[in-house]
């Protein structure tokens, strides 16, 4: 365990405050997208991401929260819109709601759209009578002129109910576990067809000798009916059900099923028995909600996704987040980079002055202290700065609308729109787009997504992009966004290039269905966005500089210092891998600059440099002018620059991304795979803007 | 008269009669909001015409043609309201 913000500070002094050892799990269900993980991030304090969209969490969280006394343990599921195990996340929630010993389920709604939400809510009241519903986000209800009359759906439910606004901050979520202590009457229970009500009763007698409840043997009579073998018998271990019974009830539902089947007036059991949930759901919102129905689109939706509006609007959105993140990256950095090179100076001078040797002074200034002062002055900046614009407006509601104009495109290369969630999401951090590809369902398409997600240039990659546009190429920060607006409309083009390929070649099929939901716009939390993801972004930045940084900094330095015959062995390297560089129009000293700066792509340029100056000047590389000039007398021109770039973009995912890579698809050969395509085109690219330069 | 939901224009309204393909894919239309009897109103289409965004129980779903094909609709002239 390290020093995390749950083990210091005031976290700490609050674990140690004397409580009763009262201890109670929570678990959180509900639809995608109902602020399941706002409510959590509220009350437990921790800062799950969010973002106003189906999918945001695709994994289980945990924290936990002390109130009047009381220790509760919060587990926030994955969303989903009903138990029938479509998808990994449903299996994730069914076998929680299920198995997991937690005592209570809060199922948390989206109090506009209660009617879409009530069948989860009555599905997990069938396994967890003592649930409790959280109608959330009341404020933008009552904005659409909805009203619910709580205690009427609360007597009807036999639930606790409890109304609130999660996004209003920890005080308001409170109320919910206030109500944990409210006392539940009978809970509401579906009707079903009457032949699967008779069913059901003959399942109870047969079960009530084993000690069954009535909600246990409906619970058991409802799953012998899905195919489900292997879930039905955790379920009657869970019960404590003997084998002898199982089978028992086992027989007595396939006849029952047979039975009903025979009758040609029904209607398959699986759709008697949503329609028979849709329809409860639908009457209980008949007697509690009034309410305007939302039917025509929204001025801002008729604007942002019209026929003639759309594209320039998203290419003018993307235009000038990456307008704000050039120049406002400028000013910061020049700072920076200025107490960085005097914090070397001071730091040389201090460490000859305590009597260290020359070359540990060397080793500590320029190995480590330039590495990580480079990672902190050029590139974080740039991250800093787009990484909470990119928040902002992931929290608006716009991501699903630009996966909703460009589906038809992914359709045509046989791929699923919500890739293009995945790849705004890789603009971030590729990692994070990977993992966030689970929200495509089918395996051929989410294959598809992970293994051109690193086309996308990363934050990482981004500010490199930057220094090489503004380097070689533009006099302004306008024309250097304009640079690197092309360069991602380029990734976007080889990712629908690419994807096309595959699926017509070694990915075979056919596009697969597709649902996507588009949430209504929220207003961000500017404030809480920027406090956080500034933080949050340079923290882990700093974090991975120095935790990567450095050491590659020092291996840099050792290379650059041993020596094999009459050169080092960084130029050995370098002298290897040049053939290869220089048909690629690059060289050898910048393969090896992303070999090394594979675990972080954020110090290619200072191993580059290093490289360059190969550790033994003095040159200080304090402004972009003196970098320009280094790379200048390295025999850099235009067409270097361009490669540069391209290889920038195109070239092997970094470790992090590689790894999530091998988690996701649990297969070497995708992982190997996810390396060989974007290197093999990056290098094709580089060699035919090479051979187009040499000719012309 | 039933038709299917991909035949429904931008501001059209039209009653949800039933889902007819099979499989995870009827499974995940009926979670989402289209069963017998809801309304669902057609918002608009994507600027490249597909796919296109319906109004269901209070949510907006995109659908592309062919899914919506799956679903048949009627206008309920000839059902009751209640």
């Amino acid at each position: 365990m390290g020093l995390t913000r749950t083990s210091t500070g005031r976290a700490a002094a609050r674990h140690n405050a004397p409580i009763n050892e009262e201890e109670h799990t929570l678990l959180l269900a509900g639809n995608p997208n109902v602020g399941k993980s706002t409510l959590f991030n509220a009350l437990t304090g921790l800062h799950q991401h969010t973002g106003n969209w189906s999918g945001k969490t695709v994994t289980t969280a945990i924290g936990s929260c002390i109130h009047k006394g009381k220790r509760f343990t919060l587990v926030d599921l994955p969303g989903c819109y009903s138990l029938a195990t479509r998808s990994a996340e449903e299996v994730v929630a069914r076998d929680s709601i299920c198995f997991d010993p937690a005592e209570r389920v809060i199922v948390v709604c989206d109090a506009s759209c209660l009617e879409r939400n009530l069948p989860l809510l009555l599905t997990i009241l069938e396994y967890r009578p003592r649930t409790i519903l959280c109608l959330n986000l009341m404020d933008e209800a009552t904005k659409n002129n909805i009203t619910i009359d709580q205690k009427r759906l609360a007597k009807k439910l036999g639930i606790p109910v409890v109304a609130m606004s999660a996004g209003r901050g920890k005080k308001e979520c409170l109320k919910l576990l206030d109500a944990l202590d409210t006392p539940c009457s009978t809970p509401y229970e579906v009707r079903y067809h009457t032949d699967i009500e008779n069913y059901m009763t003959d399942i109870q007698a047969l079960t009530i000798e084993a000690g069954f409840t009535r909600q246990q043997a409906r619970v058991l009579a409802l799953r012998l009916l899905d195919a489900d073998t292997a879930f039905v018998e955790r379920l009657a271990a869970a019960y404590g059900c003997p084998a002898a019974l199982r089978q028992e009830a086992q027989a007595l539902a396939d006849r029952f099923q047979n039975a009903y089947a025979a009758d040609s007036s029904h209607q398959p059991i699986e759709d008697e028995i949503t329609e028979a949930i849709a329809l409860a759901a639908s009457l209980l919102v008949q007697n509690t909600v009034t309410q305007e129905v939302r039917s025509a689109p929204g001025r801002v939706d008729r604007l942002l996704l019209g026929r003639f509006t759309a594209f320039p609007l998203m290419l003018g959105l993307l235009f000038l987040i990456l307008w704000i993140t050039v120049k406002g990256a400028n000013l910061p950095s020049a700072w920076l980079s200025f107490i960085f090179s005097q914090l070397e100076a001071l730091a040389s001078r201090g460490l000859s002055a305590i009597g260290l040797p020359p070359l540990l002074v060397s080793l500590c200034c320029e190995g480590v202290l330039r590495v990580v002062g480079w990672v902190v002055s050029v590139m974080l900046p740039p991250m800093a700065i787009f990484f909470p614009l990119f928040t902002i407006l992931e929290d608006i509601g716009y991501l699903p609308r630009v996966a909703f104009s460009l589906d038809r495109c992914f359709k045509r290369c046989h791929a699923c729109g919500k890739q293009a969630l995945t790849m705004c999401m890789g603009m971030g951090c590729n990692a994070a787009g990977v993992v966030g590809c689970r929200i495509i369902d089918s395996p051929r398409e989410r294959l598809i997504a992970i293994l051109t997600n690193s086309f996308m240039p990363c934050n990482g990659r981004f500010p490199m992009l930057i220094v090489l546009l503004s380097l070689f190429f533009a006099a302004s920060g306008i024309l250097t966004a304009v640079g690197l607006g092309g360069m991602i409309l380029l990734s976007v083009l080889m990712t629908l290039l690419i994807a096309k390929l595959l699926s017509r070649t070694v990915l075979k099929g056919v596009p697969s269905s597709f649902t996507l939901e588009l949430p209504p716009y929220r207003t961000p939390k500017i404030g809480q966005i920027l406090i956080r993801s500034l933080l949050d972004r340079t923290l882990f930045v700093l974090g991975r500089a120095i935790a990567v940084a450095a050491p590659t900094g020092l291996v840099l330095w050792l290379l650059a210092h041993i020596s094999i015959g009459t050169s080092n062995l960084l130029q050995h390297l370098s002298l290897f891998l040049d053939p290869l560089g220089q048909i690629m129009g690059l060289d050898g000293a910048i393969l090896l600059a992303f070999l090394l700066g594979m675990p972080a792509n954020e110090i290619v340029i200072p191993i580059l440099l290093l490289c360059y100056l190969n550790g033994s000047t003095l040159t200080d590389y304090a402004s972009l002018a003196d970098l320009k000039q280094i790379l200048l007398a390295n025999n850099w021109n235009t067409v270097t620059a361009i490669n540069m770039m391209l290889f920038t973009v195109f070239h092997w995912p970094c470790s992090t991304t590689l790894l999530t890579i091998r988690k996701e698809t649990g297969s070497f050969r995708q992982t190997a795979a996810a390396v060989l395509i974007p290197t093999i085109l990056g290098i094709l690219l580089c060699v035919t803007v090479n051979a187009f330069a040499f000719l012309f | 008269m039933k038709r299917s939901l991909d035949t429904l224009q931008p501001g059209d309204c039209a009653l949800v009669r039933e889902v007819i393909c099979q499989g995870p894919m009827r499974r995940r239309l009926r979670d989402i909001g289209f069963t017998a009897d809801t309304t669902v109103t057609c918002l608009g289409r994507s600027p490249l015409g597909d796919p296109t965004a319906y109004a269901v129980k209070g949510a907006v779903l995109a659908l592309r043609r062919e899914d919506a094909a799956t679903i048949l609709v009627d206008d309920g002239r000839d059902t009751t309201w209640d």
